[in-house]
């Protein structure tokens, strides 16, 4: 576990936290800009000198004032992936690597170094200047250091934020690969609903210096009383496994807890874990189920709770979907016309459904 | 060219107190420059002033306080003279330190620059990977302000050659002791030697050139 109780004041802005994070997977710390989801990840490094509180991570103490105890950041077992790969420009890859492998005083060096070079494909950079590296190429190299300081959690302040499109597509396995093997906690700094949808196990919503939401990644992004900014991105995240290939259709089938959904054909075999997410505005609802309809996923499911949305036009519904909650958004005159209330059978309409492979 | 002598003995006696005041300098300077460019203190200000000083002053008021500071009746003067050192002026010591404080500027603002051109980044980093401070000093630090160092040692180096003013005020002119390059051109000139103050002088600027040259030709690309 970790807790995290954390206060920065500052001249135009507060950051005030209190969080108890799992001791594994990966906890995205999701905001907009100004929220404060960056202090807070320097805080708990130690680099916000102003931070003051209590700083816990899986047994080990790195901060409590009550007590004037601060360790100072050389001093705690972490991992920081800036947003710009901040590789030393007078190091090779290699020596950038060496730099927290030789300080953190582990053994077993030489396996875990081969490990993280392989975790991440940075072997035919190994002898490389980072000036003569890509973007993408830096911040894989930058997360391999990281790793290699021996991190007992390990902090990324959205490290993907500087990169293009492709590049990000790049990186993301690299770091769902991380996500398989470690079994030390990450901490995700983020402004990008994809990301952490793809990513994250548990979020953390932060907005204004203060946390809003706080839980499992699922639970979390399908509650319908977040606060105005976070509903025009709503969506839930449903963990599948491939279930069936459908060749003739070119189309695959996606099990989960209390359904199925049908997506293009997935090059992977069957059995394949795979995360999707469906965003509020494409489900729609029917009193009926429509059997003329060319959509092709149509899940029945029970009205749970209606809630307004910052925009006057459309309220968001949060749907079960026999175990799985969806949500989904439509006109508060669809609502009225459809009198919608919470226990009714309906049937829910998926129009698209985004896949992370 | 006619170079006696003499000459010879002021030039390496100029080399003497060019070396060992770099050397001084950038052991002093070094943590100097650090602190100003880190500090959050109500006397960055001033201590910055100080430093900056003698790119201002004539030499001659520098190389006056020095000697009434350094003198017999000024309270350094007094304290060496307790502690069994004697006292500074018209010796080599004394024109050593007088070089010191003569080009600190020189030494200071380009370690400053460089510092500060560092930024707070590669700091922050070598804090997540473990180092301390005086590790990230010497691991990170040191190696990216190189070209600084290199800058601030020529600078240092070549304008403790080119000084006069302060010399000839705290010390004197004494052959193998306090004469250097500079006193000499100056004898040589007032005893109309003009054969021999033209062949040291053409040493100095040929020297001044060839740093200088140095120095700017190793000046990193600019990115």
């Amino acid at each position: 576990m970790q807790h995290i109780r954390l206060e920065v004041k500052r001249a135009d802005f507060v950051l005030n936290v209190d969080l108890d994070l799992p001791g594994q997977g990966i906890s995205a710390l999701f905001g907009h800009s100004g929220s404060g989801k960056t202090t807070c990840l320097r805080a708990i490094a130690g680099l916000e000198r102003s931070a003051k509180g209590f700083v816990e991570v899986n047994g080990e103490i790195w901060q409590d004032d009550s007590r004037g105890l601060f360790l100072p950041t050389h001093r705690r077992a972490l991992g920081y992936v800036f947003q710009e790969a901040s590789l030393f420009p007078h190091l090779s890859v290699q020596g950038n690597l060496l730099y927290g492998l030789k300080r953190s005083g582990v053994n077993a060096e030489a396996i875990r170094f081969e490990q993280a070079v392989e975790w991440l494909a940075i072997g035919p950079l190994l002898q490389r200047r980072p000036e003569h590296l890509s973007g993408g190429e830096r911040q894989r190299v930058a997360i391999a250091r990281a790793l290699l300081a021996k991190p007992r959690l390990l902090l990324f302040d959205e490290p993907l934020a500087a990169l293009d499109l492709k590049r990000k597509a790049d990186i993301l396995p690299y770091l769902e690969r991380l996500h398989d093997h470690l079994d030390i906690p990450m901490l995700y700094v983020s402004h990008s609903p994809d990301e952490v949808a793809r990513l994250a196990d548990h979020l953390v919503l932060l907005s204004d210096g203060k946390v809003v939401a706080v839980g499992p990644l699922q639970e979390t992004l399908a509650r319908i009383d977040l606060p105005a900014g976070f509903a025009d991105d709503a969506g839930v995240v449903l963990d599948t496994v491939i279930g069936a290939h459908d060749d003739d259709y070119a189309l695959s089938r996606l099990d989960f807890v209390g359904g199925a959904i049908y997506v293009s054909r997935q090059p992977q075999a069957l059995g394949h874990r795979l995360r999707c997410r469906i965003h509020a505005r494409d489900v729609s609802l029917n009193l009926d189920k429509m059997t003329h309809s060319s959509i092709l996923n149509i899940l029945e499911a029970k009205v749970i709770a209606i809630a307004d949305t910052e925009n006057p036009t459309n309220v968001l519904v949060r749907l079960d979907a026999s175990g799985t909650p969806l949500l989904a958004r439509i006109t508060r005159r669809s609502c009225a016309n459809l009198k919608l209330a919470p226990g009714m059978m309906l049937w829910a309409q998926i129009k698209a459904v985004a896949l992370f492979s | 060219m006619p170079i006696n002598e003499t000459d010879i003995s002021a030039l390496l006696l100029t080399l003497q107190v060019a070396s060992l005041t770099t050397v001084l300098l950038l052991v002093l300077g070094t943590p100097l420059a650090w602190w100003l460019v880190r500090t959050a203190s109500p006397w960055k200000g001033v201590v910055n002033t100080l430093v900056a000083l003698p790119l201002v002053l004539p030499p001659t008021v520098l190389g006056f306080y020095l000697l009434i500071f350094l003198g017999p009746l000024g309270p350094l003067g007094k304290l060496t003279t307790a502690l069994g050192l004697g006292t500074l002026p018209f010796t080599f010591a004394g024109v050593v330190v007088a070089s010191v404080l003569y080009s600190l500027p020189f030494v200071v603002q380009p370690l400053q620059t460089a510092f500060a051109a560092i930024g707070e980044r590669p700091l922050e980093v070598a804090a997540t990977l473990r180092a301390g401070p005086l590790d990230t000093f010497f691991s990170v630090v040191l190696p990216l302000a190189r070209h600084g160092f290199m800058t601030a040692a020529v600078l240092g180096f070549a304008h403790t050659v080119g000084e006069f003013g302060v010399v000839l005020m705290i010390g004197g002119n004494i052959p193998g002791k306090t004469r250097v390059v500079s006193v000499e051109i100056y004898n040589h000139v007032e005893a109309m030697e003009y054969a021999q103050a033209h062949g040291l002088a053409a040493c100095l600027l040929a020297f001044s050139f060839v740093v200088l040259l140095l120095l700017y030709g190793l000046k990193p690309k600019q990115h």
